[in-house]
């Protein structure tokens, strides 16, 4: 063990082991939000903004209080707040969720930026990961397996999702409301009102996303913090093809591929980091290409939703 | 809530002056006389990195009776910097125009210089040449890799295993030159000093620097130091592996307690000073004004706790070295593919090295 | 009527609605005003909350975006390669694609058209020639690049949205991988570059002004991407796949053939914004080609409501907002920051306002109601 622990395969291994769980927090937080809006049939590409603004809430909430939790529950209120926007505005007839989603990311990063400036220089307290790796004995892999509570959450939040989609009534309204809204209406239930609470929870996971990434890894508030994870965390919905747990291997993956950038630089592979860094979008293509499906794949896509028809 | 400080001084005076400007019409500021300084910022003001260092050292301009400091943040290395510059010149009245990133130089400020004769422009790097450019446009710049040198002085004898770690961002001279004097202030006290290099390809990337600084440590550096905008995420990262680390751009003592050792810290307030005292004076700008250790233009922050008592004594004797200008880069140097690249010794402010497009040996790391 | 909602490429009647007629154009001009006057209302409200002056802010505006000759022109600068990718997302949008990736085509067809450029200086070709071959390269590269998302829709099903944004990524990628290596220029010291094509083969400006051909060109080729999808088969078809592409199918047509070809065209006008970076503003290919206008064009495309012909009007919009931006920070010392708010309100109030079209009958000729 100890003779492998040397290597560098070890060692980059290592690296994706950790970069999936230190990574992949807030892509898994961003995906679920959206899963849930897209599954009740209407898409919020804006996310990117609520995880910016949920970063700088957490970050300067954690500050004042000096409670880490306390910010990760503002950063989900700010997250609800921007969902609720964007589900109130996509309510009325003929406005495209799409565009709004753009523009709501626009004012949420703003808004951000606007509030976030004196908080970039303090430290604020972060949230403490639990030590499961000390066993081990190797400090990388006791680096690794350092884990923050959030990514539980995240896990067990994807687990209930998926039974809550097929097992429960609201689940299947959520489901019925994304795939046919004549349908949902036939049932009695209000589309618009299912659809506003699913964007509205949706922009408050998201929110919490964001908190992961300013409380947690890497750890602090600054402008650049997200660059762009939330609007990629959408995007690997449609990989994860609207299904909870697969949006947590998406994640994973995501941080995993993530990691190999920087890992092959340290095991001194250094030639075209470019291509390594850009490794988790490749990755992410090619699987999505080799998958072949059938031309009109709808079968697990939310009928109603814009994007896929 | 709280309010940077310098942020809220300058929005009173700004503040008030834009207000009286506003009701004029374009250009009548410039016909007063009086100075109208246009200082354009690639990233936020408030960046904890490389553009806070410069817009603080921009107070002390501010300071000086009958200048005017105009502000722009956030403005990208794209034609958005000539527009930028040009609005100031023409709406604001501004007469002396202040680029503080590599990137606006070519083609953006050379243009407007040679379009506006009647403008001072400086730029924060040493590119400006007599026989290339227009005479009013010139060049400051604060030689940070002398203060990167005293970095591995120092790193090279607080590690215990020799590989020191450094995050980059993009492989240009002024970083390449950076890591290069890493690697020999650290060689200088241990020969088998070696830098461990990753390159994370842009500016502000704060995961993947902590991504980097976390395999750095996997791979037994037991020193990080950085060059990119904001090494709060790096510094932050190394001391929460338990390894040392040196800073970049300002003071980061704070966030790493128990193993800071150094850093390397521009003092653009020495040129600014410099400028403002031409303001007051009514003289013209120099058009060069460049240094290091030599004439107060960088500076080591105060040792932390991650440095020995040895690290301190020969990082102080390597300060002393550089402000008696012994030179860093003495030949002969390879290239880590071997290709000899430097032959003899080097001044520390030899052009040649402003176009530094190597790695020397001893440096773990490719710049493709 | 939220589900309708959902879907722009459905509705083939509000592309209609867009349609010159009086009646309509009318519509447009009180909505669009009244959105602006709500959403200066609202961002007056954040204004007076942070105690800056609403007044002083909106005359700042106007100054900075059209105040002066000078200020439109400037407007005109950053509007140019605005229309350019507004148009790359407009086109696939009326077939049913929502392509984010037209930052990637401008990026590919910017680096490609700089790259073919290199042997072209360096023997001396006469520079229209340089310019017309940079051209092409940059069409053929963005198209290709894009037009490989609408086969992969196609063919593999993989759905465009998120297979654009990642070939946008790896297109930064590779230009960087390049730029920062073979093809670097060794003279391109701190900012890694091509080898410049030289003032003399650039292209110049507008005689008169400082804003360079792109900005006609753009404009010219909204016209003819309008005539095309509003007035030719080809576009009847492609927005006829665009409502129902079960149908279109079933109708014959060729579904795939139209899908690629409208991703190659937008990629083609991302690549032209490329090649206008290239030869009209910066000389070469490097780092700046990353400006975020691939993205911006989807708002412009949208506020546009995917009519080539509005994206003109749009995309000066966005260039007054980005030029007056400037200014109101400068002026008013409020960062960056508070404008992308404005932009934020400015941009939702706008698209929340076309739930107002065909509510009001005055601007509705009776044939034309629904």
């Amino acid at each position: 063990m100890d003779a492998f622990a040397d290597t560098a395969l070890f060692t980059l291994l290592v690296a994706m082991l950790g970069g999936a769980i230190r990574v992949s927090t807030p892509f898994m937080f961003v995906a679920l939000g959206e899963c849930l809006t897209e599954k009740s049939g209407r898409i919020n590409l804006g996310l990117e903004g609520n995880l910016v603004l949920g970063a700088m809430i957490a970050y300067a909430i954690s500050f004042h209080t000096g409670s880490p939790w306390t910010g990760v529950l503002a950063a989900g209120l700010s997250g609800l707040f921007l969902g609720a926007i964007h589900g109130y505005v996509c309510k009325l007839p003929r406005v495209n969720d799409i565009a709004v989603g753009i523009a709501m990311m626009a004012f949420g990063t703003g808004l951000a930026f606007y509030l976030g400036k004196p908080y970039i220089q303090p430290s604020a307290p972060r949230l403490e990961a639990i030590p499961l790796g000390e066993w081990t004995g190797i400090p990388s892999l006791a680096q690794a397996l350092a884990i923050n509570p959030l990514f539980f959450v995240g896990i067990a939040l994807a687990v209930g999702m998926s039974w809550f989609f097929r097992n429960t009534r609201m689940g299947l309204v959520v489901r019925t409301t994304g795939d046919s809204a004549p349908a949902a209406k036939a049932m009695g239930v209000s589309v618009d009102l299912v659809r506003f609470l699913a964007t509205a929870a949706g922009g408050f996971l998201a929110g919490v996303g964001g908190s992961f990434l300013s409380l947690s890894y890497p750890g602090s508030w600054n402008e650049g913090l997200s660059s762009g994870q939330g609007l990629m965390a959408v995007a690997l919905v449609i990989f994860a093809r609207w299904d909870p747990i697969r949006c947590v291997w998406a994640a994973l993956l995501f941080g995993a591929a993530g990691a190999i950038g920087p890992a092959m630089q340290a095991i001194g592979v250094t030639q075209g980091f470019y291509f390594f860094n850009a490794a988790p979008y490749i990755l992410t293509l090619l699987i999505m290409a080799s998958s072949a499906r059938s031309r009109f794949s709808g079968r697990d896509a939310p009928g109603e939703l814009s994007i896929v028809k | 809530m709280p309010k940077i400080e310098f942020s809220r001084r300058s929005l009173l005076k700004a503040g008030a002056a834009g207000l009286a400007a506003a009701t004029l019409p374009a250009g009548l500021a410039r016909a007063q006389g009086s100075v109208v300084i246009g200082s354009v910022y690639v990233g936020p003001r408030a960046d904890f990195g490389w553009n806070q260092a410069h817009a603080m050292a921009m107070d002390i301009i501010k300071g000086v009776p009958g200048v005017t400091v105009i502000e722009e943040e956030n403005v990208p290395e794209t034609d958005a910097v000539a527009q930028t510059m040009e609005s100031m010149i023409n709406l604001d009245g501004a007469n002396v125009i202040l680029g503080t990133s590599f990137g606006y130089f070519e083609p953006f400020m050379v243009d407007l210089a040679a379009r506006y004769p009647d403008v001072q422009f400086r730029h924060a790097a040493p590119l400006w040449s007599a026989d290339k450019h227009p005479a009013n446009l010139g060049s400051y710049f604060c030689y940070l890799n002398q203060a990167h040198y005293v970095n591995g002085v120092a790193a090279g004898l607080s590690s215990a295993s020799g590989k020191i770690g450094f995050v980059a961002a993009k492989p240009i001279p002024s970083v390449l030159s950076n890591i290069n004097s890493v690697l020999l202030g650290a060689r200088s006290v241990n020969p088998n000093a070696t830098v461990q290099l990753i390159f994370t390809g842009d500016w502000s990337m704060p995961v993947r620097e902590a991504e980097a600084a976390n395999a750095l440590v996997d791979a037994g550096c037991d020193v990080i130091t950085c060059h990119v905008d904001g090494p709060k995420v790096v510094i932050e990262t190394a001391e929460a592996r338990g390894v040392k680390s040196c800073g970049h751009n300002a003071s980061q003592a704070a966030l790493a307690p128990n193993g800071f050792i150094t850093g390397a810290e521009y003092k653009w307030e020495t040129i600014y000073r410099l400028y403002a005292d031409n303001f007051a004076k009514g003289e013209a700008l120099p058009n060069v004004v460049v240094g290091g250790y030599h004439n107060d233009m960088v500076q080591n922050t105060a040792f932390g706790a991650g440095a020995t008592p040895e690290a301190i004594a020969a990082a102080e004797a390597a300060i002393e070295g550089l402000k008696a200008g012994k030179p860093i880069y003495v030949g002969p140097l390879n290239d880590n593919a071997g290709n000899l690249v430097i032959e003899g010794e080097k001044d520390n402010y030899d052009p040649e090295l402003d176009g530094m497009n190597y790695l020397l040996d001893g440096v773990v790391g490719s710049i493709t | 009527m939220a589900e309708t909602a959902a879907a722009i490429p459905k509705s083939a009647p509000r592309a209609r609605a867009a349609g010159p007629r009086l009646g309509p154009a009318a519509e447009v001009v009180c909505i669009v005003a009244l959105a602006l006057i709500a959403s200066a209302i609202l961002f007056s409200l954040f204004l007076l909350v942070i105690g800056a002056s609403p007044i002083t802010f909106f005359q700042l505006v106007w100054l900075g975006g059209f105040g002066t000759a000078f200020s439109f022109q400037n407007t005109l600068q950053r509007a140019a390669p605005l229309i350019l990718t507004g148009l790359a997302f407009a086109i696939p949008a009326r077939i049913g694609l929502t392509m984010i990736g037209a930052e990637g085509a401008l990026v590919i067809g910017g680096f490609a058209s700089a790259a073919i450029a290199i042997p072209l200086v360096t023997s001396g070709a006469p520079p229209v020639l340089t310019l017309a071959i940079m051209a092409s390269a940059a069409m053929i590269a963005g198209g290709l690049w894009t037009a490989l998302a609408g086969w992969l829709r196609h063919a593999r099903g993989v759905n465009e949205t998120i297979s654009s944004l990642l070939l946008t990524y790896i297109a930064i990628a590779i230009m960087f991988f390049f730029v920062e290596g073979a093809l670097r220029d060794p003279g391109s010291a701190n900012r890694p570059s091509t080898l410049p094509i030289g003032r003399e083969t650039m292209i110049g400006d507008i005689p008169g002004t400082s804003v360079h051909w792109g900005l006609l060109v753009g404009i010219a080729l909204a016209g003819a991407l309008w005539v095309l999808m509003s007035r030719t088969t080809f576009g009847f078809a492609a927005r006829l796949t665009g409502g129902n592409p079960r149908a279109a199918l079933a109708q014959g047509l060729p579904v795939g053939t139209l899908i690629v070809a409208c991703a190659a065209i937008a990629g083609a006008c991302a690549g032209l914004a490329g090649f206008f970076e290239v030869a009209a503003v910066h000389g070469q290919a490097n780092a700046a080609l990353v400006a975020g206008y691939g993205f911006t064009g989807i708002l412009v495309a949208f506020l546009a409501r995917q009519n080539p012909l509005a994206v003109v009007p749009v995309a000066i919009l966005f260039g007054a907002l980005a030029a007056a931006g400037g200014l109101v920070q400068r002026r008013m010392d409020l960062p960056d920051a508070s404008v992308l708010v404005l932009q934020g309100i400015i941009f939702v109030v706008l698209l929340a306002s076309e739930t107002l079209y065909g509510r009001a009958k005055i601007f509705r000729p009776a044939e034309e109601g629904r």
